[in-house]
């Protein structure tokens, strides 16, 4: 994923103010955090910044498809081992007889499961990353030794 | 000389034995260069040793050593060792247990392993042993004495241990268990399981020593074992003539100085795949694929039989019910 300062960098750092922001960081951030689009910043819409939105845009394309929670699964390097299902708290609690002890899921309220030999996220307004009380949680990136599941 | 059997059924690992008795046939699984030794001396309870649902539920220190289980054994952190919460494990692997890899390469277990990553260099397990061994005993070690000292104490608080070995240690200390025996006794709450690769190794190993008292390499004519009736000794000084294969690929595992013998000699291949041996093989028969589309059972890693289920239906016989014919043919 790009780095705040990679997208400041791109920006036409003139804090001019337009975007109702009061600096171009303070626009890079809210970039990262999809709270922003690009297009809302009026001055990059010029011909003079075109190469730099081209740059912008492929920077944020890999959390175009990001989750609510900002969750991203690449199907393409998991392996199916299940790490993820039985390490995530939210699915232990959900489903005490079946993830947290190490099989399969026995439910639908788990957020993660291996569905022909790749994970695929449900429920993610259940993730502790969502939400009020929201906690920056690491349970199923860590555990992940191919990095298939970050978070934007 | 009747080899593979670990991927086949019990129950046509007991027939291919009878198949050998009767033949008075050389018989040999892919253990003999796999964890073979490591089972021998499992069976004769030279090793305190513990099935993988108490790992589940009791294990705080598991130990990987030469063995990358996230890779080899996907299941097996997810299902039994490293992430279930067990039933005095309620908090996992968050705060309850600890996960120690012990390698040559940093291994996916390594990765997920993170600040206990001991990288040792090629055939360093023996240096290893030796230094945990003083660490142990109080001594210094000559070893990296401050990671030694640091892992030894991390294995003297743990109640419940596990050391999974892997091949690579197998290999590194070449069949030498006694000092793996011996650092065992020094850590009386650890308990030794043996990574297994095929489903069933296990089984045809705990029913040869039923049998003989061996786990693979035997000659049944004179009831002899020795490492000259292993496939690879076997097949370098040439002193088979016909080999039949169960549900192994040789040509794929062993060393290719040998497969000149073997392309060599009539091959019979029994397998539910087109392996690398079938395409060579003189006569192929196909079968059914125990678990999917044959019944029967198998020995798991710590030598828990679990039955298989036929699920599907299938035109193949299995693997077990062709040996039957071979044995009335016979």
């Amino acid at each position: 994923m790009p780095s705040v300062m990679e997208l400041y960098q791109l920006l036409p750092r003139t804090n001019c103010k337009i975007c109702g922001e009061s600096t171009c960081m303070a626009f890079a951030v809210a970039l990262l955090g999809r709270k922003r689009k690009i297009i809302e910043c009026t001055p990059i819409l010029s011909e003079n910044f075109k190469k730099q939105k081209e740059k912008l845009e492929s920077l944020l394309l890999p959390s175009a498809g990001a989750e609510e929670t900002g969750m991203i699964v690449h199907p393409e390097l998991c392996t199916g081992c299940g790490n993820c299902v039985v390490a995530c708290p939210v699915d232990v609690a959900n489903d005490p007889k079946g993830a947290a002890v190490g099989h399969a899921p026995t439910n639908d309220k788990v957020i993660f499961k291996i569905v022909d030999g790749k994970v695929i996220a449900s429920n993610i307004r259940e993730c502790r990353r969502f939400g009020k009380n929201r906690v920056l949680c690491y349970a199923c990136i860590d555990p992940c030794p191919v990095g298939a599941i970050e978070f934007v | 000389m009747l080899f593979g059997w670990s991927n086949s059924t019990c129950e046509a690992q007991i027939n291919g034995i009878r198949l050998a008795k009767k033949m008075g046939a050389m018989i040999d699984d892919t253990s003999s260069f796999c964890q073979g030794m490591l089972i021998e001396k499992v069976l004769q309870n030279k090793f305190k040793t513990c099935s993988l649902e108490e790992i589940r539920d009791k294990a705080d220190v598991l130990v990987y050593w030469g063995s990358d289980a996230q890779d080899s054994e996907p299941r097996h952190l997810s299902r039994f060792s490293y992430f279930p919460r067990g039933q005095m494990r309620q908090r996992g692997y968050e705060e309850d247990r600890l996960a120690i890899a012990i390698d040559v390469r940093e291994s996916n277990t390594a990765k997920i392993c993170k600040g206990h990553f001991y990288r040792i260099s090629p055939k360093g397990d023996r240096e290893f042993i030796f230094a945990l061994m003083d660490a142990l005993s109080g001594k210094v070690p000559s070893y990296e004495p401050k990671k030694m000292l640091e892992l030894a104490a991390i294995m003297k608080k743990a109640e419940f241990g596990a050391i999974f070995v892997g091949i690579g240690l197998t290999y590194s200390i070449k069949n030498d268990f006694e000092i793996l025996v011996s650092l065992a006794d020094m850590l009386p709450n650890f308990n030794i399981m043996p990574m297994i690769g095929h489903y069933n190794m296990r089984g045809f190993n705990e029913a040869l020593f039923r049998e003989t008292g061996f786990v693979n390499r035997v000659k049944f004519e004179g009831g002899a074992h020795d490492a000259k009736y292993s496939i690879v000794e076997a097949l370098r000084t040439k002193s088979i003539d016909a080999l039949l294969v169960v549900g192994s690929d040789p040509v794929s595992s062993l060393p290719r100085s040998l497969l000149a013998h073997l392309a060599s000699i009539p091959v019979i291949c029994i397998d539910p795949c087109v392996t690398m041996t079938s395409k060579i093989a003189t006569v192929t028969i196909p079968c059914a694929v125990a678990g999917v589309e044959a019944a029967g059972t198998a020995v798991r890693m710590d030598g828990k039989i679990i039955e298989l289920s036929k699920i599907l239906e299938s035109n193949y016989p299995s693997d077990e019910r062709i040996l039957t014919m071979f044995m009335e043919a016979l």
